[in-house]
């Protein structure tokens, strides 16, 4: 990484820590996490359920407030509370499909909801033109989401986050709740919004392929702290250094009985 | 040839109703009315109670068309009277016609029912809501309120209020619509408690929605269906209370034909002529029925965690 790469970063987190609760209940879900994601890149966190890799994302995004550490977005320094205009710079796609369109309203009024919150005027034009985008036609427009397969709410919690024109999308495990094909349908229509968009990616996951197909870089997680950081070329060609990195390898290639009697658990101590 | 353009037509409906794929807001919106209204026609014990509700709504629209006599018209020489062609359910001890009061009693329970749940329903909706979301202290102290409401017996506490306010109809609707908010506060609080920290939810926050906006449109429309419901089976109690404070004087004032007065001025002659008593019983007892089941009905179709949703 050289200096101008450096100036053009779009995210850029310095000792990230988050600490739930207090006194004896007291757990600290991310240690001393920093990372730097340069602007149009696809950054990914990979780790293990429970390595803090969605509390990283939930501390950028503003739904958790209880961080310290330095946190700066598009040359801004962010402070836990956000304005309006962070929320157009920055969205969100959850993990879970079923549960983050509300039921009760239609693909339409999931739509029109940021635009009515920011006062844009042509709505009518942007939603048609945004579920076009995310390979939906209009005869998905007046949906509801019951009446959607899982993929198709992704599609639309998708489009729901490109609605405000983002430069920044974070993304929660956004196919682990789908299944293989449809995995791979989202996962391309991502790519594709990016290059097309100029997008910057965050990608948590917990699957290496998912990872080694979207992203750059990416930094492994354990217990809430980084263990490792590399790029996917060293990713792929199979020599990461930290045990536990090549651990999580061993898991992704799928189940085998010697394999996961060998596993460690890497706590940190302290 | 007509019967069977109607009934193409009534399938092109049919078929516009249910479309996997509408057009528009007003059809989508529609359909699932219609989809609900399927579900709710299946039930028969629900249609029942749908249809003694519209009765009884036809009953006080109607009222002067239905009923024979003028209710407060008191002929003495007719008093106490058995059931005749003249008098279908008797005349009381005033000479006053039995069924021409219950038909005009009917606008005075519709009255009561309806205001007390355009009363009560969206204070508790507020406050459950409000303290659910927020959560901190605003929850502390509007559930502690709550709390010391609830912690008097409804009947008891509307009869302290009725007597502080003076009796008549219209502080008896006060009375009972203050007693009966609380249970309401409490669901929407416990719904809103296991909404608020959906993904959803979530989402709405990130696009950067006020609290006030979170509240109203998307919280309040996932508590209405089952505050429906619960008002619905209470319609009951708050007849039985209105008529309990008629019963006891400090409700409806003569000469109103209101239920549970009508009882009250029977209680005297209830050993001779019981039919006095027992008929306006009779007519309360049907309403609280009728409530009772459309709401069993309603919760079938509206309760987010069965139906609904499918």
């Amino acid at each position: 990484m050289n200096g101008a790469a450096q100036a053009s970063s779009m995210i850029d987190v310095r000792g990230l820590d988050v600490v739930f609760g207090k006194g004896a209940d007291e757990v600290r879900a991310v240690r001393d996490v920093s990372f730097r994601v340069p602007e149009g890149a696809t950054f990914g966190l990979v780790g293990e359920s429970g390595s803090g890799k969605s509390t990283v994302l939930r501390a950028l995004s503003g739904l958790n407030h209880d961080w310290t550490g330095q946190v700066v977005i598009a040359g801004q320094a962010q402070t836990p509370k956000r304005d309006k205009a962070f929320y157009k710079l920055v969205q969100m796609v959850f993990q879970d499909p079923y549960g983050s369109l509300h039921p009760r309203h239609t693909v339409d009024r999931i739509l029109m909801e940021p635009l009515s919150i920011h006062g844009f005027g042509d709505a009518e034009r942007r939603i048609e033109q945004v579920l076009g985008e995310v390979g939906l036609g209009p005869s998905f427009r007046f949906r509801y989401p019951h009446q959607l397969s899982g993929g198709q709410r992704q599609r639309v919690a998708v489009a729901r986050a490109l609605i405000l024109e983002p430069r920044i999308l974070l993304l929660d495990e956004p196919t682990s709740a789908l299944d293989v094909s449809v995995q791979a349908e989202v996962l391309n229509l991502l790519q594709r919004l990016k290059q097309e968009r100029g997008l910057t990616y965050i990608l948590v996951s917990h699957d290496l392929s998912v990872v080694a197909h979207m992203c750059d870089e990416l930094a492994v997680m354990n217990n809430g702290a980084v263990v490792e950081e590399l790029s996917v070329e060293r990713l792929k060609s199979h020599a990461p250094e930290h045990p536990y990195t090549r651990q999580l390898m061993v898991a992704s290639l799928g189940y085998d009985r010697a394999a996961i009697d060998r596993f460690e658990d890497f706590g940190v101590e302290g | 040839m007509s019967g069977e353009s109607e009934s193409l037509q009534a399938l092109g409906w049919r078929a516009w109703l249910l479309s996997s794929s509408p057009r528009s807001r007003n059809q989508a919106r529609l359909g699932r009315f219609y989809i609900a209204w399927l579900s709710f026609r299946s039930n028969h014990l629900a249609m029942l109670g749908l249809g003694i509700v519209l009765a009884l709504i036809f009953m006080a629209v109607f009222a002067p068309l239905i009923a024979p006599y003028d209710p407060n018209a008191q002929v003495l020489a007719d008093r106490l009277q058995y059931f005749s062609a003249e008098h279908w359910f008797g005349t009381d001890d005033f000479g006053r016609d039995i069924f021409s009061r219950i038909v005009y009693g009917s606008r005075l329970t519709l009255y009561i029912v309806i205001l007390v749940a355009i009363i009560a329903a969206p204070i508790g909706l507020a406050v459950g809501t409000t303290a659910g979301y927020l959560g901190g202290w605003v929850d502390k102290v509007l559930m502690r309120i709550t709390d010391i409401f609830l912690a008097f017996p409804k009947l008891v506490l509307a009869l302290a209020l009725v007597s502080a306010l003076g009796p008549g109809i219209e502080n008896a609707i006060i009375a009972i619509a203050i007693t009966s908010w609380p249970p309401y506060a409490r669901i929407a609080r416990a719904e809103t408690i296991t909404i608020r920290n959906s993904d959803f939810i979530s989402a709405v926050r990130l696009q950067g929605a006020g609290r006030l906006r979170i509240i109203w449109s998307h919280i309040v429309p996932l508590c209405t269906s089952s505050l429906i419901v619960r008002v619905t089976l209470d319609m009951a109690g708050i007849i039985l209370t209105a008529a309990g404070l008629g019963f006891l004087g400090l409700g409806a004032q003569p000469p109103l034909p209101e239920w549970g007065a009508m009882i009250s001025a029977g209680r005297k002659v209830l050993l001779d002529q019981w039919w006095v008593a027992t008929v306006p019983g009779i007519a309360i007892f049907i309403v609280s029925l009728g409530f009772n089941l459309l709401g069993d009905g309603l919760r079938d179709v509206l309760d987010p965690k069965s139906g609904g949703q499918s």
